[in-house]
């Protein structure tokens, strides 16, 4: 039925998936201390409801997500809010960020349920999407957008197809995995809950051939509940192929337009833990307050999936996959290819972290890198189709412009090149390095141009103010010129000798003009007759002169 | 628990590098290399150590000078290609001041000038090749009969004092050691107005064909292929330039082949003469030189076939290589500027 295509590039990766698939989903201990990021979504930071020192329930909503996009954030556990502060949190940029931690008092107990309290199928879409919105769901995949905001984002009924995606194509996770192979008819409740707010006219559940038990338990969950507008597809192992638009690729052979969502072409793409965490909110009233988190690697002594508590410390949950290994080097948040190092274990799990990969120390020591030799390895493993090499050189070089004609915004940071790479050049920091410059670039242009345009809103102000006063001083002017002319009117009026004196003089001169201005039978003379004018008029104009002179 | 490893993703890096890259490079070459050797006997090895340590030497010093790190940039062993690729095309009886002239031009001038590896324009070894093929144009016609004919093969000792000392063995003359290739002799034959089909009353040339294309020649081209598509096995070169390389000069000869076969030699005697296959997957394949984009690829390789054949017909030397190496090294930046390939989802725009 599904005729599949694929991307051009990626990686086949060893999965190491099997480390931490061996044992089923363990809950996390409850630690005695939460601390809850408020901003752990793409976004606005939502706005704070509790205060220092209030008591909390499980479920509570801690946070509200504000107008446009935003998520909400709620109480993992019930206990006590015992600090609204700045803290570390996982970021790459390692910045703080405000947190609300909170003292558990262990009784888990629950807030009070809200009153929708019926079957999904006769709520109304915008009621399904305000429990979806205030369960405070993000996108589980990586990119943490705000779910309801990208289900509200696109038309009504224009999505064909409505992906699900359990590809989970980084080495080392299986969060993914141990969900669909345990909670398979959980995450179905939730899907169909998806198909009806998009009103999707086909939807695909997509994972990777890695996973054959999950693809299994997905198809019998399906098969149990009779359910036959969902189906499976199987697709091969090959980073990123979890990658959006390299995933929509690979499943309708259609590429998303750069600069386009998925939704330009009918497409919407959800995880499949997002999808269980709507079944959650929808089904059990559960707000997201915990996620699977794979504590995983080659420096951790038991790793395994674990549902976390948000806002849990990672310490504790390295503590319970017993911990380190002697020879620990680092920890990484998310996968080997895409993840970020921390710069300690004592930073809370958060909505976006799927795996803690701990590594050993001769895995984090950095190969220096030699000379880039143009191989061309990056450009054939390049998922975006770019020229990595190329941009690592107008990048390395800040020239800007031409890293931006050979589409740097289009690179997704995915890794392969760097992976790749003969020479160990990490490129992607160098392209990440040329998008931040750009950014900054970009910023202080618009801050230029904003004083530009102050500057010359004020030189435009200051012209017009001149102006107006000019024109008022000529307005005042005239009015008093108006004014002489006026009152010397009055004068003439009051002195009738003068103007009678006046009037015979303007008598006299017109009269003047009259006997100078017309000659008569002046054409077709002769030359003597000319010379005769000419002669008398020299002779007049002697005797004016003469009188002039008396 | 503090971690200092601050690494930025992807955390995978692969094992080997550049070092294992050249290895193979240089363990793909040792076919054809053995079978030049078995032809032309020793003048191959003392080419290969006069330029292998020439290199290594220049190299270091020019390291030193520059003030950069010596022993990580000699163990990349890209000096050593350049070398071993230089002293394959050089003739075999070269003396051993003309490999080391060749060798010191193509690692300074055509290397290390411009700020060593990964920042070459042009191919060092071509460089040095063409520097010596026109300052000593004798000297580079030392070749000899390949040894399956030829009557007085030179051994070890006779060989080491023709190329350090310019010994010829008692009773020799250069004309009677010396041999003009395949293609030098052709050239020859019908710039004297003969045509093709009289080759066979030529003494000299009616030895030098085989079956497909020069005697012994053949083979070693064979060698190189052999040892070039292992390396494509390996992925450790790109397929397109050898490909548009080969079937551009195939192309080519084959028109005008078809069109004049008594004045134009055949796709086969193209393609396995001279270092056609040498070329084609170890010295246009430079990727340093060559162009980087897939499409530009495709057009570079085709580019130096097509000077080679114009060379090889219409030139002043028997073979081009060098000089459509370089030809193409000097289009290569502008290839790549016309040849970005659309991005992801840019395909519809572009």
């Amino acid at each position: 039925m599904f005729q599949l295509s694929h991307f051009k590039g990626g990686l086949v990766l060893d999965g190491h998936k099997k480390i931490s698939t061996s044992s089923a989903i363990k809950p996390a201990i409850l630690p005695a201390r939460l601390t809850v990021p408020l901003q752990q979504h793409i976004g606005h930071t939502p706005e704070l409801l509790v205060q220092l020192g209030d008591q909390v329930l499980k479920g509570q909503c801690i946070a509200k997500a504000t107008d446009g996009i935003s998520a909400s954030i709620h109480a993992p556990s019930s206990g006590r809010v015992s600090a609204i502060d700045e803290q570390a949190v996982a970021h790459p940029s390692g910045l703080k960020a405000l947190c609300v931690t909170i003292e558990t008092d262990g009784k888990e107990q629950w807030c009070e349920p809200s009153a929708l309290k019926q079957n999904y199928r006769d709520s109304s879409n915008q009621q399904l999407l305000n429990i979806i919105s205030d369960a405070g769901i993000v996108g589980l995949g990586g990119a943490t957008f705000p779910t309801a905001i990208k289900l509200q984002s696109c038309e009504p009924a224009t999505i064909n197809t409505l992906i699900i995606n359990g590809a989970e194509c980084e080495p080392y996770i299986s969060c993914d995995d141990m969900l669909m192979r345990e909670r398979a008819k959980d995450i179905v409740l939730g899907i169909q809950i998806l198909q009806q707010v998009l009103a999707a006219k086909q939807t695909v559940i997509v994972v990777e051939d890695n996973k054959p038990q999950a693809i299994q338990s997905l198809q019998q969950a399906l098969q149990k509940q009779a359910i036959d507008n969902i189906d499976v597809i199987t697709i091969p192992t090959r980073y990123p192929t979890g990658g959006e638009k390299q995933l929509i690729k690979v499943v309708t052979g259609k590429e998303v337009p750069a600069n386009g969502l998925p939704a330009d072409i009918g497409i919407l793409c959800q995880n499949v833990a997002t999808a269980y965490s709507v079944y959650r909110a929808v089904y059990l009233d559960q707000p997201l307050i915990s996620r699977i988190v794979t504590v995983t690697g080659d420096a951790i002594n038991e790793p395994a999936n674990f549902e976390v508590l948000i806002g849990t410390p990672m310490n504790e949950l390295i503590a319970q996959a017993g911990g380190y290994t002697a020879n620990i080097g680092g920890l990484v948040m998310g996968g080997p290819m895409m993840g970020f190092s921390l710069p300690n274990d004592t930073l809370p799990v958060t909505k976006a972290c799927n795996c803690l990969l701990t590594r050993v120390t001769e895995d984090t020591r950095q190969i220096p890198a030699q000379a880039c030799i143009r191989c061309g390895e990056c450009a054939e493993v390049c998922p975006a189709n770019l020229l990595p090499q190329q941009l690592y050189w107008y990048s390395s070089s800040k020239n800007f412009d031409r890293a931006q004609d050979l589409h740097l915004f289009d690179c997704i940071e995915c890794g392969c090149c760097s992976a790749v790479c003969p020479s160990h050049i990490p490129l992607v920091q160098y392209y990440r390095f040329a998008k931040t410059e750009i950014w900054a670039q970009e910023k202080e242009r618009k801050k230029s141009d904003n004083a530009r345009q102050r500057h010359e809103f004020r030189e435009a102000r200051i012209a017009r103010e001149k102006a107006e006063r000019d024109e008022k001083l000529r307005l005042k002017k005239e009015l008093l010129a108006k004014k002489k002319i006026e009152e010397e009117g009055q004068q003439a009026a009051v002195d009738p000798k003068k103007a009678v004196i006046e009037a015979a003089l303007a008598r006299v001169k017109a009269k003047k003009d009259n006997t100078t201005e017309k000659p008569k039978n002046t054409d077709n003379l002769t030359p003597q007759q000319q010379q005769k004018i000419a002669e008398a008029d020299q002779r007049r104009q002697q005797k004016d002169n003469k009188d002039e002179a008396t | 628990m503090q971690f200092n490893s601050a690494t930025s993703s992807p955390h995978m890096m692969r094992d080997d590098g550049i070092s294992q890259l050249m290895l193979q490079l240089l363990f793909a070459l040792t076919p054809g290399a053995i079978a030049m050797f078995y032809f032309f006997g020793w003048g191959v090895v003392f080419n290969l150590i006069v330029a292998i340590s020439t290199a290594l030497i220049a190299e270091a010093a020019v390291l030193r000078l520059r003030q950069r790190e010596i022993k990580n940039t000699l163990l990349d062993l890209s000096a050593v290609v350049t070398a071993c690729l230089l002293a394959l095309a050089l003739p075999p009886l070269a003396p051993w001041w003309l490999t080391l002239v060749a060798t010191l031009f193509a690692i300074l001038l055509g290397k290390h000038l411009y700020g060593g590896l990964g920042f070459n324009p042009f191919n060092p070894a071509m460089v040095g090749y063409v520097v010596v093929m026109i300052s000593f144009p004798r000297e580079m016609t030392f070749w000899l009969l390949p040894s399956t004919i030829n009557p007085a093969a030179l051994g070890f000792i006779d060989s080491f004092n023709l190329t350090f000392f310019s010994q010829l063995p008692a009773a020799m003359s250069w004309d009677s050691i010396s041999s003009a290739t395949l293609l030098d002799g052709i050239k020859n034959h019908l710039s004297q107005g003969h045509l093709l089909s009289s080759i066979d009353t030529n003494q000299q040339l009616g030895n030098l064909f085989g079956k497909l294309a020069g005697n012994g020649w053949e083979w070693i081209n064979l060698c190189y292929l052999a040892g070039g598509l292992w390396l494509f096995k390996n992925r450790i070169i790109d397929w397109r330039i050898p490909l548009g390389l080969i079937s551009s000069l195939s192309l080519l000869s084959l028109l005008f082949y078809l069109i004049d076969s008594e004045q134009y030699l055949s796709p086969s005697t193209h393609l396995l003469s001279g270092g056609i296959m040498l070329a084609a997957f170890f010295i246009a394949t430079d990727p340093v030189s060559a162009s980087t984009t897939p499409r530009g690829r495709i057009i570079f390789g085709a580019g130096i076939g097509v000077f080679i054949y114009i060379i090889r017909q219409w030139g002043g030397y028997p073979d081009g290589i060098a000089f459509a190496v370089l030809l193409m090294n000097m289009a290569a930046p502008l290839i790549d500027y016309y040849t970005v390939p659309a991005a992801f989802g840019k395909r519809d725009q572009s």
